[in-house]
């Protein structure tokens, strides 16, 4: 591999300071000694970090994104294996229309989404409930989940199961024991990316949360639209934190480039 | 098992459909009936005082289609759009090629870097560029002022110049990611052909690389505009209540007026707007470089 040379060094530093600044300027001010924004100089101070504790709405927003995002990933998994062996193993008719549909909300602009689910919830009379989140946020991870499924599938030896049933084992037990264990890596990714993508998500659940179900995100969203105060700044320090830890353990385990590329370690 | 060649046969034709019958059901219920809805709401009607009147009318696209004030928050819209998508092919794609020639360690630790704010919180970020922007105190303007670039401080706050640097740097990762992904296919032998004939280096770059990551660019530029055309939290925070783009404009119309047919009339042109446009540069890509998706 060529080295860089100095100019494209320089430009790779400036997009670096360019890429980081907004978290890092985040993460100082969280650190303020005053009761406005400014950056700590001389004095750091965690007070805002003690003051999330005096304003309970942020915390039971943050676990209700942890649930959120725990249950609506799971189920959107158990959708896409079966949906992901299909894709990956047989070529049939109305395919190639189903990939697109299955995709459609990575390219649905979410304001749409959430008008079309606010909508159909208050007409079946799901709205500002748990399970009208659930059922809308496996939809817009789903592609998420299906896609390291898919990538794990598709590396899959069809002929290992062959030989289970060659060998008399019935489908159950070759489901169990061969299928399942050879899509686990996939499965695991695609449930932790569709973790972080529930986790994420504010433009369309902003839209169907109402004050006793908001997520974590919509919260922020919501009291940075009234002010900007040391107090919210210190509540994104702390998301950031815990998501940088999340991509370090996740970038151990399967490699990020796999995880946001896509390319499957399944088949290692 | 299977008894005899037919039933196997039946059944692996079966098979694909059973597989994916659950995930259909869930689409076909909770993605199309509702976008399905949503559009027949575009026709009713809708009063201070009625509420929404189940009828069939054209009164909200006739007053989307003529209104000189959507006019203006579509056309911002598309115009910050297309800033930020020529922004980050600008800086995105010589990021992703200096990133491809690193040596090990430095390209797997700079990849996450770069990368890794895809993941984070987008309310998180764009606080971040609220707090470098703010005001006469903004860190942005007093580097800025500090460096002699400018002398007095730049409104960045409640300006498009804000918005589309906060959304660049919020998308610039997809752009990254797209064409990271073509580097990857990049056969490095042809590049050292090329230098063994004596092509420069920026010969190389000009006749070699850039043409064969042009598809990943476009493909990259394509997600960009779509999400920078439809981004909501970032245009609402630094944009402010005044300088509406379209899914703003849309969300004020479904929880402030609460005019839901005017919002999701918005929503609904957006949509279409967007997938026209998304079809159309597909299908002049793929005209074009054909060769290179074979």
């Amino acid at each position: 591999m060529n080295r860089n040379g100095p100019l494209a060094l320089l430009f790779h530093t400036l997009f670096v300071i360019f890429s980081l600044a907004p978290l890092v300027v985040v993460c100082l001010v969280a650190f303020t000694p005053e009761a406005y924004l400014s950056l700590p100089t001389t004095n750091w101070s965690v007070r805002w970090f003690r003051a999330i504790a005096d304003y309970p709405e942020f915390i039971r927003a943050f676990w209700q994104s942890v649930w959120l995002g725990a249950v609506s990933s799971a189920i959107a998994v158990a959708f896409a294996v079966p949906t992901a062996l299909a894709m990956a193993r047989y070529r049939f008719r109305g395919r190639e229309a189903m990939m697109a549909l299955f995709q459609s909300p990575l390219m649905i602009p979410h304001v749409v989404l959430g008008i079309a689910f606010l909508r159909f919830f208050s007409e079946i009379g799901l709205s500002g409930t748990f399970v009208g989140l659930v059922i809308s946020h496996i939809v817009i991870i789903f592609p998420f989940a299906m896609r390291l499924t898919l990538a794990s599938a598709t590396g899959m030896n069809p002929a290992i199961e062959q030989a289970a049933i060659s060998l008399g084992a019935t489908d159950w037990v070759v489901l169990k024991r061969i299928t399942l264990p050879l899509v686990m890596p996939g499965l695991v990714s695609g449930w932790a990316l569709a973790f972080i993508n529930s986790f994420d998500e504010v433009t369309m659940t902003v839209f169907i949360a109402t004050p006793g179900t908001e997520t974590l995100p919509v919260r922020m969203f919501l009291y940075i639209q009234d002010n900007i105060d040391p107090l919210v700044t210190s509540v994104s320090a702390c998301v950031i934190v815990i998501t940088v830890l999340a991509l370090v353990v996740l970038d151990r385990i399967h490699g990020l480039e796999a995880l946001l590329i896509g390319r499957g370690q399944g088949n290692r | 098992m299977s008894t005899s060649p037919s039933t196997s046969a039946d059944r692996s034709a079966r098979a694909p459909y059973v597989l994916t019958a659950p995930a259909l059901a869930l689409f076909v219920g909770v993605v199309l009936v509702p976008i399905l809805m949503t559009a027949l709401l575009t026709f009713h009607d809708w009063g201070q005082y009625k509420g929404i009147e189940r009828v069939l009318i054209l009164k909200n696209w006739r007053e989307v289609l003529s209104d000189s004030y959507f006019y203006e928050v579509f056309a911002r819209t598309f115009r910050m759009a297309a800033l930020v998508t020529v922004l980050a092919i600008l800086i995105g794609a010589p990021e992703a090629y200096i990133l491809n020639r690193m040596r090990s360690p430095w390209r797997a630790i700079f990849l996450v870097v770069v990368l890794g704010p895809l993941l984070i919180s987008v309310v998180a970020r764009t606080l971040g560029w609220a707090l470098l922007f703010g005001g006469t105190t903004g860190v942005a303007n007093q580097a800025l002022m500090k460096l002699g670039l400018t002398s007095g401080p730049i409104p960045f706050m409640f300006t498009e110049a804000g918005v589309v640097i906060a959304l660049t740097h919020v998308l610039l990762p997809y752009m990254i990611l797209s064409v990271w992904a073509a580097l990857q296919r990049l056969d490095p032998q042809v590049e050292n052909a090329a230098a063994s004939l004596g092509a420069s280096h920026f010969t190389i770059l000009r006749r070699i690389v850039l043409p064969q990551i042009v598809p990943g660019i476009l493909a990259g530029a394509i997600i960009v505009f779509a999400l920078a055309a439809s981004a909501f939290a970032t245009p609402a925070i630094i944009g402010g209540r005044r300088l509406k783009v379209a899914s703003t404009l849309a969300y004020d119309e479904f929880l402030n007026t609460l005019n839901w047919p005017l919002g999701a009339t918005v929503a609904v042109l957006l949509l279409v707007a967007l997938v026209l446009i998304i079809w159309g540069s597909n299908r002049l890509i793929e005209s074009r470089y054909r060769e290179v998706f074979r």
